[in-house]
């Protein structure tokens, strides 16, 4: 929060400079090394255009988008014109001081929270409004999260599911998150934030569905377990390929601002997804194009096996918003209040001020990165340990709400029991329900059917008829 | 047979676990093998699965050439499929390592350090997600010689990615995307079939002073075993291999999907049609002319892969086979591939070329006769006491006079012709009108 404040001053005052700048230039066509006019000035633009005033205009809002950077760590020379460079972009000061910048800041970005390890609030937090019932459905949508994980890793070891993936550790940074959304917002998820669906209301039995590929199933049972999307919860369909969506995002805020609502993009992504160009492209396209979208990358330490001192050598994700001309922050991811508090800030901004945030939550992947996987085979059990029981971000929001009284230990037993109780009926319910008949194969590879499947579907169905062992026989004809 | 593969296709998707009835085996193929082979030492076989076949190409690309790499999203630890297991700890981490999660950079990297005279072995976590390095590979790679006028080159480089379904893997772990880099001038494309096939493959991919895009077939990793030799052995790139010998229809394939074919060509034998299999092993540059011999022969061509039938290799083949082999041709050229769909999760069984898909493919067993229509019903039945030209396809201007045929006859003979002889072959017809097998 405090750095947060620090930079808006800085950027207002770099605003006001610049704007003095630029309206030096254009009133006394006191120009640099790019010429005496605004016109020369354009000319001299490394860009061809046909339409300068344009670019023009383009230009100079960029300038204003990036001019918050402090231009550390150089001296800070004079106004003199002769010390610097008037470049496209904003002025460059001149220094006679060979120095590089250096790889990394002295310490690390610091990570804001509000509550400790025990759920105790620490001294001096500023905490946003939290009511009863906003820290109880919290709390609610954590542990159930947790059961479904439980459930549905112990039917895909049963073999009843082809595969799932747990959220394990990361419940406050999923639950939290989409608590200090509004439902307009648009998400766009990497795979491992259902949590978000299950505030928006996705109901148990929906995500069973999905699981199962039943007829129920919105994504008609074409994807594998876990690939969850909802038109009317305004979550887009999740995607395998990483990283793909971040771009996406840009272009739906983009939508949103120029429809002019009151409602932000929000796309999540792993640390490992990242180092994706489209990680970077989805940043720059967001701050050039002054999209309203809030990136939020849940660094859990590991890709699969690789940990992040392979993945990356800057200061984790946070400091890459500063390169880009983002605004960032970094938060425990653990702690469901600041998590809270962070992202609804972030939301705030990324509207009113029709910016892209970045914000970056520390976490930790507690279970294998899916059934596919053990992860014991490349990292300490001690680490998963640590993180499953002193850093548990579950536990610690229960300390935080117990401790105001919102909670007990027979609300916990019956919550537990009944989510349970729930998750085995939905999968038996789920389980039951036939898969989606063989037509929904070739609808919607198109609008409409054309021809080459109308005719691979009519040979298919003459195939089936003569060879019926070889199909599954749960699957509608 | 045949009830063994489709109680392993009930299993299939009924655990989502998938069944030894798609292990190849390749024991005819042994003793070619090793003849291969310049200078062999005492062969010493052992069984071995697909991934560890791999493994210890690897092994052996990285301890007979100190500038070999080997590097991609987690092979560290061994990979998500265990190839690389191992490989770390002997040879270095500096030789072996974790790249950050970007194909994009994986390949260039990879291309890069192959322009300085390394052998750069990239591994590509899923071929699914290889199209961030699509422009890499195509622009780059493909052309690195080419257009510096053989100044440079990135020939040491090896693309190595997991391929095809597997039985659960929905869109993104199932595609066989091998087409796509088929129209890529510079590059080579190769799939083996099997264990012995793989590590052979793999040393020549990784030794040939072109780049290479490896495409591994992921089903078969651990459940096609087979004896595959110890020593460090290489089979030739661009050359096809007929690894089940016949004369009355040639199939055509690569992959895992020769295990399939072999399967459907044991049905079509046991119905008196006799199947002559080739693996291609090598998609671009590729052996046209060992297919196109076998094709004189058999006067035949049906080509599968499980990639989807539009635009896939299939149409390639097909088209230089037409090209070469016209007058030959005793029927269309079949293809018996993927659907044009993108790769369904619940509907992989329907999405899949089955074995049945070939076995019953009409160009497999209709017969067509181009000059029918000039022909009158009582003359062929006067003529022809137990002979006839029989063509089914509903497409051509027989149809109607064939299935006459069909109903007037108890029996229905088939007639093959070729250039020197007459082959007959006696197929029962089951119903009036339907031709049964
Ligand atoms: C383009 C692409 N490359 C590789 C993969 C395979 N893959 C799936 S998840 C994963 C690791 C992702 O790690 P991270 O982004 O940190 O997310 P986490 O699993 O930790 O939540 C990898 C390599 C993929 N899905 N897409
Ligand atoms: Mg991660």
């Amino acid at each position: 929060m405090a750095i947060l404040l620090r930079r808006s001053t800085s950027v207002l005052q770099s605003l006001k400079h610049k704007l003095g700048f630029w309206s030096t230039l254009s009133l006394q066509s006191s120009g640099g090394v790019f010429g005496r006019s605004r016109d020369q000035h354009l000319v001299s633009f490394p860009y061809n255009s046909s339409s300068p005033n344009i670019l023009w205009i383009g230009r100079f809002a960029s300038t204003v988008a990036v001019n918050h950077l402090d231009p550390l760590p150089f001296s800070d020379s004079d106004d003199d014109q002769q010390q610097s460079l008037e470049f496209p972009g904003g002025k460059v000061t001149y220094t006679s001081e060979m120095t590089f910048i250096s790889e990394s800041q002295e310490k690390r970005v610091p990570c804001y929270r509000v509550l400790d390890d025990n759920g105790d609030l620490l001294l001096g937090s500023h905490l946003q409004q939290v009511s009863k019932e906003v820290a109880t459905k919290i709390y609610n949508d954590m542990v159930t999260l947790q059961v479904m994980d439980t459930i549905f890793y112990e039917a895909q070891r049963q073999g009843r599911l082809s595969f799932y993936l747990t959220s394990s550790g990361e419940e406050a940074v999923n639950i939290a998150s989409a608590a200090a959304l509004s439902p307009d917002d648009v998400i766009l998820p990497q795979y491992r934030e259902p949590g978000i669906l299950l505030w928006r209301g996705f109901t148990l039995q929906e995500f069973t569905d999905q699981l199962f590929g039943n007829k129920s199933d919105y994504g008609k049972g074409r994807q594998m377990p876990i690939h969850y999307g909802s038109k009317k919860l305004n979550y887009v369909t999740v995607s395998s390929p990483l990283a793909t969506q971040l771009p996406q995002a840009v272009g739906i805020a983009y939508s949103l601002k120029m429809d002019k609502k009151d409602a932000c993009a929000v796309t999540y992504t792993g640390d490992g997804a990242t180092s994706e160009g489209d990680f970077h492209a989805a940043l720059n396209f967001a701050a050039v194009l002054e999209a309203p979208v809030v990136f939020i990358c849940r660094n859990n330490g590991w890709a699969i096996s690789t940990n992040v001192s392979e993945q990356f050598r800057s200061d984790g994700i946070v400091v890459k918003g500063q390169a880009y001309g983002i605004r960032s922050i970094r938060v425990d991811g653990n702690d469901a209040l600041a998590v809270y508090n962070a992202i609804s800030t972030a939301r705030e901004m990324a509207i009113t001020e029709q910016r892209p945030v970045l914000v970056e939550a520390l976490t930790y992947r507690v279970g294998h990165h899916s059934t596919s996987d053990d992860s014991t085979k490349y990292r300490p059990l001690q680490e998963i340990e640590y993180w499953k029981t002193t850093r548990n971000p579950v536990n610690r929001f229960r300390n935080w709400i117990e401790k105001n009284g919102w909670w007990s230990d027979r609300e916990e037993a019956e919550l537990r029991s009944n989510i349970k109780k729930q998750l085995m009926h939905s999968i038996q319910v789920a389980e039951k329900t036939v898969k989606p008949p063989v037509a929904e194969m070739f609808s919607d590879v198109y609008d409409v059917l054309p021809s080459n499947l109308q005719e691979q579907e009519k040979q298919l169905r003459e195939t089936i008829i003569k060879y019926p062992k070889d199909y599954p026989s749960d699957v509608p004809l | 047979m045949a009830t063994a593969l489709r109680s392993f296709g009930r299993r299939r998707w009924v655990n989502g676990s998938v069944c030894r009835g798609r292990a190849f085996s390749t024991n005819t193929t042994c003793d070619k093998l090793i003849q291969q082979d310049n200078n062999p030492p005492a062969p010493t076989p052992k069984s071995l699965n697909l991934y560890s076949a791999i493994n210890q190409a690897l092994h052996i690309a990285l301890e007979t050439d100190p500038r070999a790499y080997v590097f991609g999203e987690d092979v560290g630890f061994g990979g998500v499929f265990r190839c690389t297991t191992g490989l770390a700890d002997r040879f270095g981490k500096s030789r072996v390592f974790n790249t950050p999660l970007c194909e994009q950079g994986i390949v260039g990297f990879a291309i890069g350090l192959a322009a300085m005279g390394n052998r750069a072995i990239a591994e590509i976590q899923f071929a699914d997600y290889i199209f961030p390095a699509f422009d890499q590979i195509v622009n780059e790679a493909a052309k690195f010689r080419y257009r510096s006028g053989n100044q440079f080159n990135c020939g040491g480089l090896t693309v190595r990615a997991p391929y095809g379904a597997v039985g659960h893997g929905g869109h993104y772990h199932s595609q066989s995307p091998e087409a796509f880099f088929c129209h890529v001038p510079g590059i080579k494309v190769v799939i083996p079939r099997s264990p012995r096939e793989a590590k052979g493959l793999l040393l020549s991919s990784i030794r040939d002073p072109n780049p290479v895009v490896f495409f591994e077939p992921k089903w078969l990793y651990r459940l096609s075993v087979e004896d595959v030799p110890e020593h460090d052995y290489m089979l030739p790139l661009s050359e096809a291999e007929v690894i089940r010998e016949g004369s009355d229809i040639t199939l055509v394939g690569w992959g895992a999907q020769l295990s399939i074919m072999e399967q459907a060509c044991i049905d079509a034998e046991k119905e008196g049609i006799s199947c002559e299999l080739i693996d291609l092993k090598t998609l671009i540059p590729w052996d046209k002319e060992t297919v196109e011999a076998s094709v004189r022969k058999t006067g035949r061509l049906l080509i599968s892969h499980e990639a989807p039938v539009t635009g896939g290799f299939g149409a390639e083949i097909s088209a230089s086979i037409v090209e070469r082999c016209f007058l030959r041709l005793e029927a269309p050229v079949a293809r018996v591939c993927g659907l044009d769909t993108p790769f369904p999760l619940v509907f992989e069984p329907f999405y899949m070329p089955t074995k049945n898909k070939v076995s019953s493919s009409p160009m497999l067993i209709t017969h067509f006769v181009l000059c029918a229509e000039m022909w009158n019903l009582e003359l062929i039945l006067a003529i022809y006491t137990t002979l006839v030209f029989a063509c089914l396809d509903a497409g051509t201007g027989c149809y109607k006079i064939n299935c006459k045929l069909l109903a007037a006859q108890k029996q229905l003979w088939f007639i093959v012709k070729s250039d020197q002889n007459v082959n007959l072959y006696h197929i029962q017809a089951s119903k009036e009108g339907e031709l049964g097998r």
